[in-house]
């Protein structure tokens, strides 16, 4: 095929802008969506053609699969781009679209849905060789559950295996609390995910969150484009991102990433994608999950590897081998990515929506904005809360957080709560700035 | 008779997850503090609590709608 001439955009806020910028630097048509509440925003008036999709909340547009083959049909589009979040993960819509006659700019619904199920997930690492946490098959009674956890050793964790998202997680330290705890955390796995199926992983004490990027296309390439570290984060929720991870030694680095390629290939993945990782004090690395999309943090691992994630998927949908090599990549300089959202940090994280009424950006040597906001937007309680992500890169990982604190200066909201703030504070501390530090880290120093 | 309203922008969901059964049915007795609805704010769910005891008399949304903040939600009838 000679590769799509139009592209859907199923998605909204800055990824859809992301999306629309790499396609019209392909020479590629894009198509825009929105729902009641996006009418006026900056992907409708970039993309050429723009499809209304339905009402505000997310279930009745940017979830709703047949408005948006319907959008794809009557704009004549030849593919779809799903973004992150919303249908982006999920196999029945990437099945839809190939059945609709459209390229799907992600990897194969066998993928997608393989990856999706946790245990099915964890076996197929294991199938890969990739290390996972030491844990036990599905425990249904107590018996089996202590004795698992005998041969684990404690501390572990109660995991729910139809779970997702750090839902249904219990950490458990005695045999004791085990009995204490399995009853409730299978009730509550019922309840949330239809299936009180347990199973118990080793509680890893201060882990890190590493992650390594992939493409991989139609012609048997696999590339990574080194790790990102994700490990400031608040509720697993991510806060702050940098590649390359900081004090990782490089037979880590090398290992880990040839563990990621080595599960793609094992799966016949396509497109662009991420293994994550958890690595522990003795820089041990375990499989933790893949996430079959272009990531929030995506522009990171853009910045030291000078690769445009998203011209590769338009390329790799179109059938085209990847432009570049294993061998050709050089990891340079290093980049951090804030996410600033509408939420008050001083309020327990408290949404902010409402209206930004002054939204002035930084900008200078390195800095970049992703956003799909502009002044005297309303910032949605439809949507997920993030306003902008700031990526500042540096010919080292000092030059970096410098210009972040730089820009963070420069950066004004009004009208919203923001977490400006809290960056700015984050960027100019000591501890993260030394690196690397673990997952409960920001919790920690929040409390 | 009193209406709750809400004190969030969002969107009103009557069951706790899509596969569960709502939280209370109309007709049903709830007790002061009991959670009846939750409200979506960027993606964070707010629970809507009964000001008093007293009997769900209706609900002034459906599953889903899109919500303003002050907008009643539902009518709870005083015992």
């Amino acid at each position: 095929m000679t590769g799509p001439g139009r592209v859907l955009v199923a998605n909204r806020g800055e990824i859809a802008v992301r999306i629309i910028r790499a396609c019209h630097a392909a020479g590629v048509e894009a198509v825009a969506v929105y729902s009641d509440a996006d009418k006026n925003s900056r992907w409708v008036q970039l993309a050429e053609h723009a499809v209304h999709i339905g009402a505000s909340p997310a279930s009745k547009s940017y979830l709703d699969v047949e408005a948006l083959l319907e959008a794809a049909r009557s704009t004549h589009a030849d593919a779809v781009h799903p973004g992150y979040g919303f249908l982006s993960e999920n196999s029945r819509f990437a099945k839809a679209v190939q059945d609709a006659g459209l390229v799907l700019v992600g990897p194969p619904a066998s993928a997608i849905e393989l990856m999706g199920d946790k245990a099915t997930a964890r076996a197929t690492a294991q199938a890969a060789g990739v290390p996972v946490v030491p844990g036990s098959a599905p425990v249904t009674d107590l018996a089996a559950a202590q004795a698992a956890a005998d041969e684990i050793g404690y501390p572990v964790l109660v995991k729910a295996a139809a779970g997702g998202g750090g839902r249904g997680i219990r950490p458990v330290s005695s045999a004791a609390e085990l009995a204490e705890v399995l009853p409730a955390a299978q009730a509550e796995a019922r309840s949330a995910f239809g299936d009180g199926t347990s199973y118990l992983e080793r509680a890893l004490p201060r882990p890190r969150h590493i992650e390594v990027q992939l493409l991989a296309d139609d012609h048997g390439n696999v590339v990574h484009l080194f790790e990102r570290d994700c490990s400031v984060q608040r509720r697993r929720q991510k806060l702050l991102e940098e590649a390359p991870a900081p004090g990782l030694h490089d037979e880590t680095r090398r290992r880990i990433s040839e563990a990621a390629v080595r599960l793609a290939r094992h799966v016949g993945y396509r497109n662009a994608g991420t293994v994550e990782f958890l690595v522990d004090e003795d820089q041990c690395f375990y499989f933790m999950e893949m996430n079959t999309r272009i990531q929030v943090e995506h522009p990171v691992s853009e910045a030291i590897s000078g690769v445009d994630l998203v011209a590769e998927q338009l390329r790799i949908a179109a059938g085209k081998p990847i432009s570049f090599a294993q061998e050709d990549l050089v990891c340079k300089g290093a980049a951090i990515e804030l996410r600033i959202n509408a939420e008050d940090p001083d309020r327990g994280f408290a949404p902010s929506p409402g209206e930004v009424t002054s939204f002035d950006l930084p900008g200078g040597p390195g800095v970049r904005v992703d956003t799909g906001l502009t002044r005297g937007d309303r910032i949605s309680p439809f949507y997920d809360s993030m306003i902008a992500k700031l990526i500042c890169w540096g010919a080292d990982r000092d030059q970096a957080y410098s210009r972040a604190e730089q820009a963070l200066r420069e950066f004004r909201i009004e009208g919203v709560a923001n977490t400006i703030p809290l960056h700015a504070r984050l960027v100019g501390n000591d501890k993260l700035r030394s690196g690397p530090v673990h997952t409960t880290w920001l919790e920690e120093q929040l409390e | 008779m009193s209406t709750v309203n809400a004190t969030l922008p969002g969107v009103f969901y009557r069951r706790p997850s899509p596969e569960q059964d709502p939280f209370v049915e109309v007709g049903a007795a709830v007790q002061e503090g009991q959670t009846i609805a939750l409200i979506e704010v960027m993606k964070t769910f707010s629970e809507v609590k009964a000001e008093q005891a007293g009997t769900i008399g209706r609900f002034l949304l459906d599953e889903g709608d899109e919500v303003e903040a002050g907008q009643g939600v539902v009518e709870v009838v005083s015992p």
